[in-house]
This record gives C-alpha cells, structure tokens and sequence, in this order.
C-alpha cells in the first residue's frame, strides 16, 4: 500500500504544539476534569503522549491502517483507564480524556481546510477514530474495574468463612452474606477440613449472617450437609429467623433430613447432649 | 390504583440477581412491608432474577410501586428473550429442573407471591410477573 499521509495527520504534525496545548485548557477547564484526583503534569504527559500516538494512527486512514501504531494507542488508552479507574474517575470522566481531543482537533480542521467537501470528510474519518478509540477506553476502564472486583471478592472469600471449634467433637461455621457457588465451594472445602483435623462428630452450621435463602442457597446447604455427613460428621442448621422458616416452607424446600435451630446457641445444647457432655451450674442453688 | 414508581433493572450476571434482591429489598421497605413480607418478595425475585439469568440468557426487571385507598403492592416483572419454556406444566412442576437445580424456584416464587402470571414462547422469551400487596 503506497504510503499516503493522510490530512489529518498532515495538519496535526504542523501545528501539534498548538493543538495541544488547547486541548489541555479544554480539557483542564471542563466539567469532567478532576484536580483532586489528578495532577496537571500527568495529564500535560498523557496528553502529549497520546496526541503523538493518535498521529500515527490516523496516518493512514481507513482499513490497513497501522497495526503497530494502533497496538500503541491501545496499550496507552489501557494504562490510561486503569491508572483512571483507580484514581476513582468515572467512565465518562475516562473516556472524556480521549473525547475532547475532538473540539481543538476539529477547530484546526475548519481553519485549514478551505473545500466544504474535504472538511467534511476529514471530520468524519476523524470523529469515526476517535469513537473507536474512546469506546475502547470505557471497555478497558470496565475491564480493569472488574479485575479489581473479582479480586476483592477472592479476599472476601478468604476472609469470611472462619469455621471454630466450640468444644470437642463440635465445630461451627457461621456463615455471613451471600452463599454463592463459588462461596459454598470454599466454605465446604473449609468444612471438611475441620471436621478431618478435630474429628469432630457435629457440624454447627450458622445462618443468621444470611439475608436470603433461595432454592440455591438451600441447594448449596444441603449440599454442604451431604458432604460432612460423608466425612462422619453430622450437621445442625441454626439460626433460622421466622420470616426464614416461612419463606423456606414456601419454597417447597424439605430439611426434614436435617437438625434446625432458631439459634446458635440452641444448636450448641444439642451438641453437647449429643457428644454426651452436660452443662451445670456450679455453686448455684436451684 | 396508582403507580407510584416505575424503574428498571438489567440481570446479566450473578453481581446483577444480588442488586436487584438488594433494590427489591429497599422498595418493600419503602412501601410498609413487613419483614415476613419483605423476606416472601425478595425471595421470589432471587428465583426469578437467577432464572432471568441461567436460562433466558439475561434480561431485565421492571418495578413498579402500586397505591390503591386500601393497600400497596410492588409488582416485579422479570422479561428475557431467551428460548422460552417448551412445557409450561413441566416447568411449574416442583422438582422439574433442566439445570442443576432443585426445581423449585417457579413453584416457590408462585407461592409467595399474590399473584402470578408467566407468558413463555419457545424462541422468543419468558415473561415473568409477580404482585406481593401490602395491607395497609
Ligand atoms: N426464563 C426462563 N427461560 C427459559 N426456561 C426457564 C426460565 N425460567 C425457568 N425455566 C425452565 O423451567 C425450569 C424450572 O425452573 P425452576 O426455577 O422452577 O427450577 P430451577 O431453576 O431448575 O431450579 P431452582 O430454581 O430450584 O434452583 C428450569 O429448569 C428451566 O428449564
Ligand atoms: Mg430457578
């Protein structure tokens, strides 16, 4: 393919100091701009980074344009949008950075581009460019925000499922927040675990953490419940607010195979009795 | 009866089913339901947003807030252009699943709604709606 400078590439080399330079102003001066969240020597540097990256691009225009120029773009608008993300700007404020670029770039068109038609046409090779390259950043800056997310549910789920030992032969595992599949996978991992290290004969299974039991958190428990009685352990299912109980009968969903208490406190009297231990009060008088 | 208001939701994934048990929760709060009604209709709509989600390939939930001079009522309709349901009886059935499921969660929403109404069809989408009122 002959190597033909497009216009736009063409003006912008020419008066690239210039444009950007009203391009920071625009961009310092509009709505979408954060000082709290950014300094203007880093926005100075993307800027100017950026606007050289996006001559290349729009060197040659239409298909076959530059792969390795458009790779660079890309990457740059990338570590724009992670970098962004993290500084806790929005998506628009994001996709604003490439955005504005439009209103100098287009000022400088008019001004040096005298054939309606031509201006035309450069406008819109232009503004389709910049689309693109603006609803690439929304999608790295979602892409980013959702790596973050999905890391800081692996924390949680580290986190929240502690399961204790109560007293010999009983363990207990309260349970706080949603029982997903994921959750219930390494709550039961965790489960058994336990179950192994103390040879623990009950499972105290805590819901009161639990805002909703739906047919798949009940799914998951009873699943739960399975597995230990395979390891040897028999479950308690406590916690079960009265609203609960309700909602579960209507669901059709049947524990009757499984112990349930209202508390854990409940629970932790069944146990005992049933490992044989008793609780009495010492120097009390009955 | 009056809407009192009308909102939105997209359920494209499982982060989308715990904000609309979330938001749903809010609106039976807002409107006087008690903690065992509140508890009915956030379950109902965990059943029917995961359904949304796992067969009819996501879609979206409409509220609406109803007033009348003698009850509220917060009515949800969950709507997918997924592959509809073949066999509607089938389906209703407690303990029919074509997933890995207990079967339940069409039955039990049925149950703990006041009304129910499904419209499915084979290739063009579910439509799922449910009204929980309020005594006042
Ligand atoms: N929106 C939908 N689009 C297509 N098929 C659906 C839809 N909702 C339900 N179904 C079909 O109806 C069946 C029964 O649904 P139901 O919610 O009762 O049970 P389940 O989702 O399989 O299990 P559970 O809800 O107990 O976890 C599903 O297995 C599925 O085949
Ligand atoms: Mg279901």
């Amino acid at each position: 393919m002959a190597e033909q400078e497009s216009k736009v590439a063409q003006l912008l080399k020419k008066h690239e100091q210039d444009v950007l330079q009203k391009w920071l102003s625009y961009q310092m001066s509009s709505m979408t701009w954060r000082a709290d969240l950014m300094k203007e020597s880093d926005l100075r540097e993307q800027s100017r980074e950026f606007l050289q990256l996006f001559i290349e691009v729009s060197q040659q225009s239409g298909p076959g344009a530059d792969a390795a120029a458009w790779k660079s773009a890309k990457e740059m608008l990338a570590e724009v949008s992670r970098s962004r993300a993290m500084q806790g700007f929005s998506p628009s404020e994001t996709a604003m950075f490439v955005f504005s670029l439009k209103q100098p770039l287009f000022d400088t068109l008019r001004r040096e581009l005298n054939d309606v038609e031509e201006l035309s046409r450069e406008v819109w090779s232009t503004t389709t460019l910049l689309d693109k390259l603006g609803l690439y950043t929304v999608e790295a800056y979602q892409q980013s925000r959702e790596s973050v997310i999905a890391r800081q549910q692996q924390e949680l789920l580290e986190l929240s499922t502690p399961v204790v030992q109560l007293w010999d032969h009983i363990v207990a595992l309260p349970l706080i927040g949603t029982l997903d599949s994921a959750r219930t996978q390494v709550v039961m991992e965790r489960l058994l675990e336990k179950v192994v290290q103390t040879g623990a004969s009950i499972a105290i299974i805590d819901i009161t953490g639990v805002p909703t039991v739906d047919t798949l958190v009940a799914q998951h428990l009873l699943k739960t419940v399975a597995a230990a009685r395979l390891m040897g352990a028999d479950c308690i299912i406590s916690g079960i607010r009265p609203q609960i109980a309700q909602t579960i009968v209507h669901l059709g969903v049947n524990l009757a195979d499984v112990i349930t208490k209202a508390t854990l406190a409940d629970a932790f009297a069944v146990a005992l009795q049933r490992t044989g231990a008793r609780v009495t009060r010492v120097g009390v008088k009955e | 009866m009056v809407v009192l208001k009308d909102e939105s939701a997209p359920i494209r994934s499982s982060i989308d089913v715990m904000r609309v048990r979330q938001i749903v929760r809010e609106w039976a709060v807002s409107l006087g339901f008690s903690l065992v009604d509140q508890t009915k209709v956030v379950t109902a709509a965990s059943e029917l947003a995961r359904n949304t989600m796992v067969y009819g390939g996501g879609g979206e939930l409409r509220m609406e807030a109803l007033n009348s001079d003698t009850r509220r009522g917060l009515r949800l309709t969950f709507s997918d252009q997924g592959p509809g349901i073949a066999d509607m009886e089938q389906a209703m059935k407690d303990g029919f699943s074509t997933g890995a499921g207990l079967g339940l969660g069409l039955g039990g929403a049925k149950r703990l709604a006041n009304e129910f109404a499904i419209d499915s069809r084979p290739g063009q989408g579910t439509t799922v709606t449910i009204l929980r009122w309020n005594k006042l």
